[in-house]
């Protein structure tokens, strides 16, 4: 995803694409235009002073008359104070909106990430989102707070520069444009090489990123087999591969200012020549060359920065591009455009009619075509070999996939016709992996319901026969559990998995087999506990084990994309083969191996 | 290193308490980091210093043709041009050459040290990420459980990164301030000395407010890499567990939550800036106030004649010359205290001890007769010193090919067991041996090939399904991965993906069901071939049928194979050879799963719980 677009980026102009930025600049742009006016300030005070200083040798001093002085010193030190406090003043002044707007942008890429269905996570590495939203707009920042300002601010510097020479003696003056227009060209093609390397370089360091992040995550596996080495060497590769981008950049930067550094003092020595002539021949005085030499040499800096400015506005264009990147991708999962309300009362009546499923929209359908009900109440136990497609039909219902066709409706409504908070309210999804978050356990449980109180995640822990392992943590459920907290084990994390989905009072419960990772007295506990929640509530639950099958109302059985039976447990197991195949328990296992 | 989290109320409110350690930066342990992350340089430039010296070299040059050019100019306007009137125009052509070759020395000089100081920075880099990333991968577990994925993400790219931009920007301008600064200081005192301290006085505020600056910026500069990490954490996390967030709702929380650390990251941001413009505000103020001052003292002293105007002249252009470098050393303090800051943090991680060491001199696993053989003698395990003990003092001898399974309630201690026969740590007390040998002195290449555990949380890596099972064997071949993808079922379902053997599973197998997830698993794990196998929990997300033919496979496979397995399913119970009941860290029951039943045990309670639940 990443070369092709450092191609298509060379084709725009940085400035066409930074401009993307401005409804963020927007708000802050007065505190910028002050920055602005007071590093153009600065900058006019700190080059009037040596003119100030020309007067003090020439006047007071050459002429031996000290009452000039205390003013023409005075002057030097108001011009000094004056300086020093625009300099200040444009540091501040550009601090907080810098920040701002870097605050401002990843605070809506999170919300367009947050957003993006699972399908799209799957695809991109964390890694990757991570370098945008941190690396690339600290990039930003910078841009907004220094380059961007300096961009103007050196290019004005130059401009009047420029014409103070043309005044001066327009040969000399054209010496300086000689030299100044091949170091604009040649430092814009040598910028344009650098972005490229430099997007290619933010691509390695997100990649990076994405191995360390695996890396750190597998840690348990690279260890069990050994692998540290392995995953070294791949990691050394990649970093490698870094280390070349960045010499390239470097290779870049060097002859950029091999070029930087020669053009204007081959400008300077031009200059001497000419003018050394042209004294001699009496068509120039020395003191004009002397003010020409020196105007020229204050145009250094501006000359000089502008190729790094170039280069600083360049990283910020393709931090701009791969921000973008993002947050240009289009959201399948949308808000109906006429939602409709939810019913007074939800009754919880789950359809599915004719519903096919495909990932990322391609030709291989997953479900092919499902009709199944499940009424208000009921439980509907899903089951089926590894594969026949039972997670994708779990996640139509809360819609954290859309089906690609038929429909999926909730009390005869179907569900892209709510708004996605409201269907997630009345719907709530347990996964297989339990995800718990660096937080309280109560923020655990309460995720998405923050009105929740105490008493809310009490009874639902209490229903998860999570209660008393809770109680048991060193804060209860204020400790902080997840990653940099308290680890958990399979049977605790699940269990506070469930609770967190009961906690909402949901009217449709989706279960992914949730009791897989619990062991048998903890599984004998939770079943028991959902039983008594099911009991109102619809609920569709996949499950792999008799045990779990047997907290259902009625069997649906998935094959191969399709449902092949419905019916009660006993029912199947009676005339189903291959549902007493699927649930087969040990007897029949027995049965087997005697038959063998 | 940890950052201090459990700073305000509002911050424990949803975060929860945990037992962080609050950070004390006092004198000692700041003096401390600072010698590490020192030591830490030295080590790293240490095999560059020919380059470094020649780095300096092409520095000194380039300064040194600058400096020079004034000089030329001076030349030609007072020699060259009287030369040419006179018809003399050697002179003036020769400063002309002489400055326009000057000219191009010092790009070449620049030219030369961007790219030398480029490389060196680079290869500095890969070899400091290669050290980190080689370090972390051999820390123990223990170490993973505690420091999280998202601080070690920050230790190696955006700490490693600053340590780059030091590297990238600093450098150059360093060294170049640093002759300008000192060239200037005794050219000035050699002008006039009591001029020179006159300029030098103003030094005493510059050096006051540097040493203010360094202390700030780098306190700035912590809190900006502390708030930086907490928004990384945020970010992974949340993408991590995306399916969780948009099934619950999560989104406007979390977005409170992001806003919280990113104000605070924006806070610790605007504070290092305001550190930097107090500095830089302030040094520009003594620089022009001591040239107001030269300007009024040197006037009158010009006019009592015990000055020449030209010294003036000179000091009025060179202090403007010394003070603008002090700019560049203020950028440069700047990214030193972020590069200092991060490697003070890699340093950290870099000085964590693995506490699960490998031995300086292992000892050679026997190859003869049956292998396999466990024994754990006197056997006591916490996880740490001050933590409770996990597993009381025991013995146990598990013959070689013996099956053992291994039950008991969550949290007793089960997969504490497996884990000490995996060596992920050591016990606390007495010892586990592998046919006799210590553990401790098995070579970690060795113990990794003879001991292979399957657990419940079976990651996968981006890559092939292929490449995924390989990891248990690197050199097998595609009939190999095929065959024991086969022989726990799961050759059908892999043939059935769009490219077979040849999908990517995706970051951590997404692409995979949990299940299917398992089997890759199982699969690696029968690749490995090792004497032990350990499996905590292995079977737990797979459905029935393919149970069933993981079990067959799991006869055959574990007939000449000693075997852990933590199970909570009586069906892989029921065949192992042994059967150990786990309460509370110890062993109340052992015998084979026929004796268990008929003694009216814990096992036996058991298996009647399972039979009803089979019903």
């Amino acid at each position: 995803m990443s070369d092709d677009g450092a191609q298509s980026v060379t084709h725009r102009s940085s400035f066409a694409t930074l401009s993307r930025l401005w409804p963020y600049v927007r708000p802050v742009r007065l505190e910028l235009l002050a920055s602005l006016a007071a590093a153009l300030g600065a900058m006019l005070a700190g080059l009037s002073i040596p003119l100030v200083i020309q007067q003090i040798i020439d006047g007071p001093v050459a002429r031996g008359e000290l009452s000039e002085l205390p003013w023409l010193v005075g002057l030097v030190l108001v011009l000094g104070v004056a300086e020093a406090v625009l300099f200040y003043a444009r540091r501040r002044l550009n601090v907080r909106p810098s920040t701002t707007v870097e605050m401002r942008l990843r605070e809506d890429i999170y919300h367009q990430l947050q957003r993006l269905p699972v399908a799209f996570h799957d695809k991109w590495q964390s890694g990757q989102l991570l370098s945008r939203a941190v690396n690339d707009l600290s990039t930003l920042r910078r841009f907004i707070a220094f380059a961007a300002i300096f961009l103007v601010v050196n290019a004005t510097v130059l401009v009047v520069g420029v014409g103070v020479l043309l005044t001066l003696s327009p040969l000399l003056g054209l010496v300086v444009i000689a030299c100044g227009a091949p170091l604009v060209v040649l430092s814009y093609l040598f910028e344009t090489k650098y972005k490229i390397y430099a997007r290619r370089a933010q691509d390695l360091q997100g990649d990076l990123a994405s191995t360390v992040e695996e890396s750190v995550l597998g840690i348990r596996v690279l260890k069990a087999f050994g692998r540290g080495r392995n995953m070294t060497k791949s990691f050394m590769a990649q970093a490698r591969s870094l280390r070349g981008a960045e010499l390239s950049k470097v290779r870049v930067m060097a002859a950029l200012w091999a070029v930087l550094v020669s053009l204007p003092e081959l400008a300077i020595a031009g200059q001497l020549a000419i003018g050394g002539i042209g004294i001699a021949n009496g068509t120039l005085t020395a003191g004009t060359l002397v003010a020409a030499i020196t105007v020229a040499t204050y145009l250094r800096w501006p000359f000089d920065s502008i190729g790094w400015l170039l280069a600083e506005t360049n990283m910020a264009a393709s931090a701009c591009d791969r921000y973008w990147e993002v947050r240009d991708e289009i959201n399948p999962l949308v808000e109906p455009e006429h939602p409709r309300e939810l019913p007074e009362h939800v009754h919880g009546y789950l359809r599915f009619e004719d519903v096919h499923f495909a990932y990322d929209g391609g030709q291989h359908e997953v479900l092919k075509g499902i009709d199944l009900e499940v009424r208000p109440g009921e439980t509907v136990a899903l089951v089926g070999s590894t594969g026949s497609g039972k997670t994708a039909l779990t996640a139509l219902v809360a819609r954290l996939a859309d089906v690609t066709g038929g429909r999926v409706t909730v009390d005869g409504i179907d569900v892209r016709d709510l708004r996605m908070n409201d269907l997630r309210q009345i719907v709530a999804t347990a996964f297989e992996e339990p995800v718990l978050f660096s937080a309280s356990v109560r923020e655990n449980v309460a995720l998405g319901t923050p009105d929740a109180t105490d008493e809310d995640v009490h009874e639902a822990l209490r229903v998860a026969q999570a209660e008393e392992f809770v109680a048991k943590l060193p804060w209860g459920i204020a400790t902080r559990v997840g990653e940099q907290g308290l680890s958990l084990s399979g049977g605790q994390r699940q269990r506070l998995a469930l609770a967190r989905a009961v906690v909402g009072r949901p009217a449709v419960l989706v279960l992914d087999d949730p009791l897989s990772a619990l062991d048998v007295h903890t599984e004998g506990e939770v079943e028991r506990a959902l039983r008594r929640v099911l009991h109102d509530v619809t609920a569709l639950v996949v499950a792999h084990r008799p045990s779990t099958v047997q907290l259902a109302d009625r069997v649906a059985m998935l094959v191969d994309g399709r449902i092949a039976a419905v019916g009660t447990h006993s029912e199947l197991i009676a005339t189903n083969a291959e549902y007493r195949r699927l649930l087969s328990t040990l007897d029949e296992d027995e049965d087997e191996e005697v038959a063998v | 290193m940890s950052t201090p989290t459990t700073a305000t109320p509002a911050d424990t409110d949803w975060r929860g308490v945990a037992a962080e350690d609050i950070e004390n930066v006092d004198k000692v342990v700041t003096a401390r980091l600072q010698a590490r992350s020192r030591r830490l340089l030295v080590s790293l430039l240490r095999p560059h210093k020919w380059a470094v010296a020649l780095a300096l070299v092409f520095v000194l040059l380039e300064n040194g043709a600058q400096l020079a050019g004034p000089l030329l100019v001076a030349a030609a306007i007072d020699n060259g041009v009287t030369g040419v009137v006179a018809g003399r125009p050697a002179t003036l052509v020769w400063c002309v050459l002489g400055y326009a070759l000057c000219g191009l020395a010092s790009a070449g000089a620049k030219f030369s040290f961007v790219r030398l100081s480029g490389r060196v920075g680079q290869d500095l880099l890969l070899d400091l990420r290669r050290r980190v990333f080689r370090h972390v991968q051999r820390l123990s577990l223990s170490f993973h459980e505690s420091y999280t994925s998202g601080k070690i993400i920050s230790r190696l790219s955006s700490d490693v990164e600053s340590i780059d931009d030091l590297l990238d920007m600093g450098l150059d301008g360093l060294l170049s301030s640093i002759f300008t600064v000192v060239g200037i200081a005794v050219t000035l005192l050699v002008l006039d000395l009591r001029l020179a301290l006159v300029v030098l006085l103003g030094f005493v505020p510059v050096y006051l407010v540097t040493r203010w600056f360094r202390r700030s910026s780098h306190k700035a500069y912590r809190a900006t890499t502390t708030a930086v990490a907490k928004v990384i954490v945020q970010f992974v996390e949340t993408m991590n567990g995306i399916r969780a967030v948009q099934a619950y709702r999560r989104h406007d929380r979390n977005e409170q939550i992001l806003h919280e650390v990113n104000v605070e990251y924006r806070d610790a941001n605007n504070q290092a800036f305001k550190v930097m413009s107090r500095f830089t505000a302030t040094v520009r103020l003594v620089g022009n106030v001591t040239v107001a001052v030269v300007l009024a003292w040197g006037a009158l002293r010009v006019v009592d004649g015990t000055l020449q105007l030209g010294v003036l002249a000179a000091f009025t252009l060179y202090l403007r010359r010394l003070y603008d470098p002090l700019d560049d050393l203020a950028m440069f303090a700047n990214s030193y205290s972020a590069a200092v800051a991060a490697l003070e943090k890699i340093s950290g991680v870099l000085e964590e001890e693995p506490s699960v060491a490998e031995p300086a001199e292992p000892t050679a696993l026997p190859h003869e007769g049956r292998r396999g053989e466990l024994r754990f003698e006197g056997v006591e395990f916490h996880y740490g010193p001050d933590t409770p003990v996990v597993l009381p003092e025991f013995d146990l001898h598990v013959p070689a090919g013996q099956t053992i399974a291994v039950v008991g309630a969550t949290g007793a201690g089960k997969s504490t067991l497996a884990k000490l026969v995996a060596r992920f740590y050591d016990p606390s007390k007495g010892s586990v041996s592998l046919d006799g040998v210590n553990l401790r002195e098995v070579a970690d290449v060795d113990l990794r090939s003879a001991v292979t555990m399957v657990t419940q949380e079976n990651f996968l890596f981006a890559g092939s399904v292929a490449d995924n099972i390989a990891m248990g064997r690197p050199d097998a071949t595609r009939e190999d991965v095929e065959r024991a993808a086969a022989s726990v079922g799961a050759h059908e379902f892999i043939s059935a993906l769009p490219e077979g053997y040849d999908t990517d599973v995706r970051k951590r197998g997404g692409r995979l069901s949990a299940g299917q997830r398992q089997l890759v698993a199982f699969a690696r794990a029968l690749l490995a071939d090792p004497s032990v196998l350990v499996l905590d929990e292995a079977t737990s997300s797979l459905d029935v049928p393919t149970e069933r033919a993981v079990q067959a496979a799991l006869e055959t496979v574990l007939a000449d194979r000693t075997a852990l397995i933590i199970a909570h399913r009586l069906s892989t119970v029921l065949i192992a050879d042994r059967v150990l009941v786990v309460d509370n860290g110890r062993i109340v029951e052992d015998g084979s799963p026929a004796d268990l039943i008929g003694q009216a045990g814990r096992f036996a309670r058991l298996h009647e719980a399972w039979m009803e639940s089979l019903a």
